[in-house]
């Protein structure tokens, strides 16, 4: 395979074809660890290493899955991986690992893990595999930063912890916006980021289902 | 070739293959990664316990003062029942390291621990050990601060941590459990600061003598001296918050430390 294609797999799916903003995938995570930065990046590096090590295994063993099984050896694969690397995160980021709770363990049935298997690697070598599951975690990560960037930011007046705006109740002028901080809000910023995203590229928009009929003569005075 | 990919016995050999790798490796990470996360565990739990008393700050210490700032309590073992400190000989009597004792250990074997009848679980935990470790911050004019190990169960699981008192062992410094299992966004929200900020200044006893903490639902206005023993509830996690109310009478009822929080007022421990 040419270079050409290799870059592509890899950067294809950050804007062009990105999971979240265009396929619709993943957005369950996407609402619940997003309320700050930096459980937003450790879940975006967990997710990202997930996808590409279990697209590279099952790429790898994909000539020989029976595919009466194959889903369950899709499965099986991802879990072990989500598995190691939560005990991965309680030994080396345990508060982090903490606050993310269940939701680590819930990239099992992330879509994105489990389409990426099945759509591109059971039909393609590792290495290409491992840059797609790369490619695809960097898509879901571009939009959950900017989720989480939006929900700390405006939400509790902070960055990775740091203090940007300095709250009311710290004495300061800025008051935060409790509604970023409930789940709910995700929905408005993904909107926003898929709504951005189709204004630069246009091609993403999709065609209407149906149009309003134009009001005929009578109807109008 | 394709053909017997599908085959039956290869269908067999795959997925016992698979088996077998999966499960050495996620056993494996597991071994591996133990010491750490049990090391993580414990400096979480000390840190729980400063916080409790009050004297971890989020923000101010960091991790590497944990065990400085640990250094200043006085570790001793509590006898339940009689409601005093354990001495030395009765510790080596008993077989017991103060510093390996492990209450939650203890609770399951039958030599160190008693069943609990139905009416007296509140907490929901079924055996309550004989002995727990309490940590102390002596001046000297005594005891200044006490933190009392408690748990009990809310609506997924046991929620373990400790509650904080004063030396007239009576008024809350602080409390905050370091594992539990709530919803996560309701229940949970027994570890946010926000909520843990109502308890510290709380009575847990009447004038009678009684336990009187109570988790209510309506807004309570902490300024006035009638609320004093009154905690708003969690939003949405009613079970969770029943259960916490629970747990903090059964702890600081007869069968925890009620007997040992009215010795320690009269000075005999």
């Amino acid at each position: 395979m040419s270079d050409q294609n290799a870059k592509s797999i890899l950067l294809n799916p950050i804007f062009t074809d990105n999971p979240v903003a265009l396929q619709i995938l993943g957005i369950c995570s996407a609402l619940a660890v997003t309320t700050s930065l930096d459980t937003t990046l450790v879940m975006c590096v967990a997710l990202t290493v997930v996808t590409a090590c279990s697209s590279f295994c099952i790429a790898l063993v994909r000539k020989h899955i029976p595919s009466s099984i194959r889903i369950i050896v899709q499965m099986t694969i991802i879990a072990s991986l989500v598995i190691v690397v939560d005990q991965v995160l309680q030994a080396y980021a345990y508060a982090t690992a903490k606050q993310l709770s269940v939701f680590v363990g819930l990239i099992i049935t992330n879509c994105i893990v489990m389409g990426r298997a099945e759509a591109f690697a059971m039909n393609n070598p590792p290495g290409m595999s491992f840059l797609d599951g790369i490619g695809n975690g960097l898509g879901y990560s571009v939009v959950l930063i900017f989720v989480g960037v939006v929900r700390e930011l405006l939400g509790s007046g902070s960055l990775l912890g740091f203090e940007v705006f300095k709250l009311i109740e710290n004495g300061g002028w800025y008051q935060g916006n409790g509604l970023l901080l409930l789940p709910p809000s995700a929905f408005f910023i993904i909107a926003m980021f898929i709504w951005l995203l189709r204004n630069w590229k246009k091609d993403q928009v999709e065609k209407p289902d149906f149009t309003l009929a134009p009001q005929s003569e009578a109807h109008t005075h | 070739m394709s053909k017997n990919k599908d085959s039956v016995k290869q269908t067999i050999i795959v997925a016992l293959a698979l088996c077998v790798v999966c499960s050495i490796v996620v056993s494996s990470a597991a071994v591996i990664l133990k010491p750490i996360q049990t090391e993580n565990k414990l400096l979480d739990r000390n840190k729980n316990i400063l916080a409790a008393a009050g004297i971890y700050k989020e923000g101010e210490h960091s991790k590497s003062d944990i065990a400085s700032l640990f250094s200043q309590f006085t570790v001793k073992i509590v006898d339940l029942d009689k409601g005093r400190f354990l001495g030395e000989s009765e510790m080596q009597g008993l077989n017991i390291d103060i510093e390996e004792y492990d209450q939650r250990k203890a609770s399951k074997v039958a030599t160190f621990s008693d069943k609990l009848d139905k009416k007296t679980d509140v907490a929901g935990i079924s055996r309550r050990a004989k002995y727990a470790t309490v940590y102390l911050i002596e001046n000297d004019s005594g005891i200044e601060r006490i933190v009392l190990p408690i748990h009990g169960y809310g609506l997924w699981g046991t929620l373990y941590g400790f509650m904080a008192l004063e030396g007239d062992g009576n008024t809350v410094t602080g409390l905050g459990f370091y594992e539990h299992k709530e919803t996560p966004g309701l229940g949970a929200k027994v570890d946010t600061a926000d909520w843990k900020a109502i308890w510290p200044g709380k009575r847990i006893y009447n004038d009678e003598g009684v336990v009187a903490i109570d988790l209510v639902k309506v807004k309570v206005d902490h300024s006035k001296a009638k609320n004093i023993h009154k905690i708003d509830s969690l939003s949405g996690a009613t079970l969770t918050s029943v259960g916490v109310e629970n747990l903090v009478r059964f702890w600081m009822g007869e069968n925890g430390f009620g007997p040992f929080l009215v010795n320690l007022k009269k000075g005999e421990v």
